[in-house]
């Protein structure tokens, strides 16, 4: 399959400017998006994720400043665009984002059918004669039952998880070719939170759209992502595959957080758990920025700062651990284990 | 340790607890009956409104029982109880909250957060001793003890939910309530804080109450588990074997949405739902039966039935 680059992110730089220091939550990231694909963006919060995407729509906070690199999305690049007009051609047309909390992304005052409705007409989707119709037919497309009789509802008479098919339901108004999730179940309880991922799978395999999930739990990652990638502060430390990246992570903070999780742990036993806090984004980072949480941390990482390796095609990890010179380690126990399918939930539940 | 030895600490008798609003009344928890026996971790599932929570408060006397009663050490601690045994029961039975960012004091320094419980109840001697034990409480969770002196906005998610730890290990209790204690932490940090519950457990015989709605974290750490649905408990089980074989479908409903670290399994995974109308118990009341020892299932006679043939 050739893979055709949607969106492409070359050497991204953010700096925000709180109280007169400045902070740099994204430090030289290039990313390509391929059309079609899901990508999951994993990370602990503060590692950037949110920030990252949020630079794709123009929405950062008015103290956060593009200071380097380019965003190239239909020939143009984005970190060029000064005017919100060029941006409202991009952002809910083109690129559009659901986000974390659908309690706070409603408008409580508007009826919900309205609030699509507006942004149907703002973009000309359809004739405002038929703006309603397109409004109730997205509502049941987003599995909301007896969509005709809710359109004149207001958010609070909806529950938390048809809220967020709501919020779905907007973004997918104009039908954009990039949507950007950004942990959009975690407010969610369990059961509600698999059927809003079987949503956005299903709306992603009829509209052809491309998916980027932003997440910090990795359950939810292998269940959507065609790829992965771990963030930690501010930068990529490994892209792959789905499959290369849980079956054979070679990046030390990959290992940690497939570690940490209580479903690969071993009951009554320690679970393994990273020390210490994320770096201080304030300060300039010298080497590897997981160096000091990292036991295998090897003395070139406090000095330099590793480049890619490449493992295939598709993976490759920001580690020195992966130079031709570094001491051979073998990645923990546990990491083995999920290949090899051999830890403790290994019969997935009962189904 | 077998089944025999096992001392209840708290035992729950078909409590009840309903909320009044306007001319409607909430039945949040609908006689609901378990025993959690000393040392061991007993899990409390279910989704947000199932009640899971109101069961912690009313057992911390947050919240009034309608119904039943709930016994902790032999003495019922429910309803109107006398001045010393309620005092007794704030010491003995702590609570972990489930937001660090909410839960404490943002005006109060970190040692007055922790020991406010010993101060509310004298029992301490001096103010060397009350230095010490918030000293001793900090450094049990992993903290430095200078810390004392900072504010909570100064601390991480992870550290704030430590702090909320050492407020209620300070009371030196015998049981904590912990209400969803990791799910608002990070990945990274999850770990930590479980590492601790079950460090506690081990040197101190602490006995929990973990209230979770994340299943994957519950077999981690439970001994044994209930699940919860619409203020019912609907099963009852050692930790593995709910995984093992689940009977109730809203236990089967809840074990398939566990999100499954594993790209392989988690894409191949069915998701069943669950419909509550499937029960029909307008002919024949439901009980809530051990259908095998130590497993619990709420059904009729035709349902356990029909769950007695899946063992």
């Amino acid at each position: 399959m050739a893979k055709e680059t949607i969106l492409s992110v070359k050497d991204l730089e953010i700096e925000f400017n709180l109280r007169g220091k400045t902070l740099q939550p994204i430090r030289k990231i290039s990313l390509d998006l391929y059309k079609g694909e899901t990508l999951a963006i994993a990370g602990e919060s503060g590692s950037g994720k949110s920030v990252f995407t949020k630079s794709f729509i123009g929405m950062l906070d008015s103290n956060g400043t593009i200071k380097g690199g380019e965003i190239i999305f239909e020939g143009k690049d984005l970190t060029k665009f000064k005017k919100e007009k060029e941006w409202l051609q991009i952002r809910g047309k083109k690129i559009a984002m659901v986000f974390q909390d659908p309690m706070t992304s409603l408008n409580p005052l508007k009826r919900i059918g309205e609030q699509i409705r507006e942004v149907i007409i703002e973009h000309k989707v359809v004739p405002k004669e038929q703006a309603k119709q397109r409004v109730i037919q997205l509502l049941s497309e987003v599995g909301i039952p007896d969509a005709e009789s809710r359109y004149s509802d207001f958010p609070h008479q909806f529950s938390g998880g048809m809220r967020q098919r709501v919020v779905i339901a907007i973004a997918v108004a104009c039908q954009p070719d990039i949507l950007i999730c950004d942990e959009p179940t975690t407010a969610l309880d369990v059961t509600i939170q698999s059927q809003i991922i079987e949503l956005v799978k299903k709306i992603q395999k009829e509209l052809k759209i491309t998916v980027i999930y932003i997440t910090h739990d990795l359950g939810v990652v292998a269940e959507v992502a065609d790829r992965v990638a771990i963030m930690y502060a501010g930068q990529i430390v490994e892209i792959g595959t789905a499959e290369e990246v849980f079956f054979d992570p070679r990046h030390p903070y990959t290992w940690a957080l497939l570690s940490s999780l209580p479903q690969f742990g071993e009951k009554g036993g320690e679970l393994f758990a990273i020390e210490g806090v994320p770096p201080n984004l304030f300060k300039k980072i010298v080497g590897d920025a997981f160096a000091p949480r990292n036991r295998y941390a090897l003395e070139v990482d406090f000095l330099a700062e590793p480049p890619y390796f490449p493992v295939s095609e598709t993976h490759k990890a920001k580690t020195w651990l992966l130079d031709p010179r570094a001491p051979k380690i073998s990645p923990p126990d546990v990491i083995r284990r999920i290949k090899e399918r051999d830890y403790w939930q290994s019969d997935g539940g009962a189904v | 340790m077998s089944r025999i030895e096992r001392e209840p600490i708290l035992k729950v008798e078909d409590i009840s607890v309903y909320f009044k609003n306007g001319k409607k009344t909430v039945h949040a928890v609908n006689h609901v009956s378990f025993d959690i026996f000393k040392g061991e971790t007993f899990s409390l599932v279910g989704e947000s409104g199932s009640g899971k929570t109101t069961i912690g408060r009313a057992i911390v006397r947050l919240n009034q029982i309608q119904t039943g009663r709930i016994i902790f050490q032999n003495e019922v601690i429910s309803g109107k109880i006398s001045r010393t045994l309620h005092s007794k029961v704030v010491r003995k039975v702590q609570m972990i909250f489930q937001d660090p960012m909410a839960s404490l004091n943002e005006r109060a320094k970190v040692n007055y957060i922790i020991s406010e419980g010993l101060i509310n109840s004298r029992e301490y001697k001096n103010q060397q001793e009350l230095d010490d034990r918030v000293h001793h409480a900090l450094l049990d969770v992993g903290l430095l003890p200078e810390f004392a002196s900072r504010f909570p906005h100064e601390f991480s998610g992870g550290q704030r939910q430590r702090i909320g730890i050492a407020r209620a290990l300070i009371m030196k209790p015998d049981f904590i309530v912990a209400d969803e204690p990791i799910s608002a932490l990070d990945v990274s940090i999850r770990a930590q804080v479980l590492n601790l519950l079950n460090k506690f457990k081990r040197e101190r015989g602490l006995s929990y109450l973990f209230i979770a709605h994340d299943l994957s974290v519950v077999r981690f750490i439970s001994d044994r588990i209930a699940v919860i649905y619409a203020g019912k408990i609907v099963e009852l089980a050692d930790a593995e074997r709910l995984f093992q074989k689940p009977l109730h479908p809203y236990t089967k409903n809840l074990l398939s949405a566990a999100p499954v670290p594993d790209p392989r399994l988690a894409k191949s995974k069915v998701v069943t739902i669950y419909d509550p109308t499937q029960h029909d118990y307008s002919k024949e009341k439901p009980t809530f039966s051990e259908i095998e020892p130590g497993h619990f299932v709420y059904g009729n006679v035709a349902e356990l039935e029909k769950y007695s043939k899946e063992l």
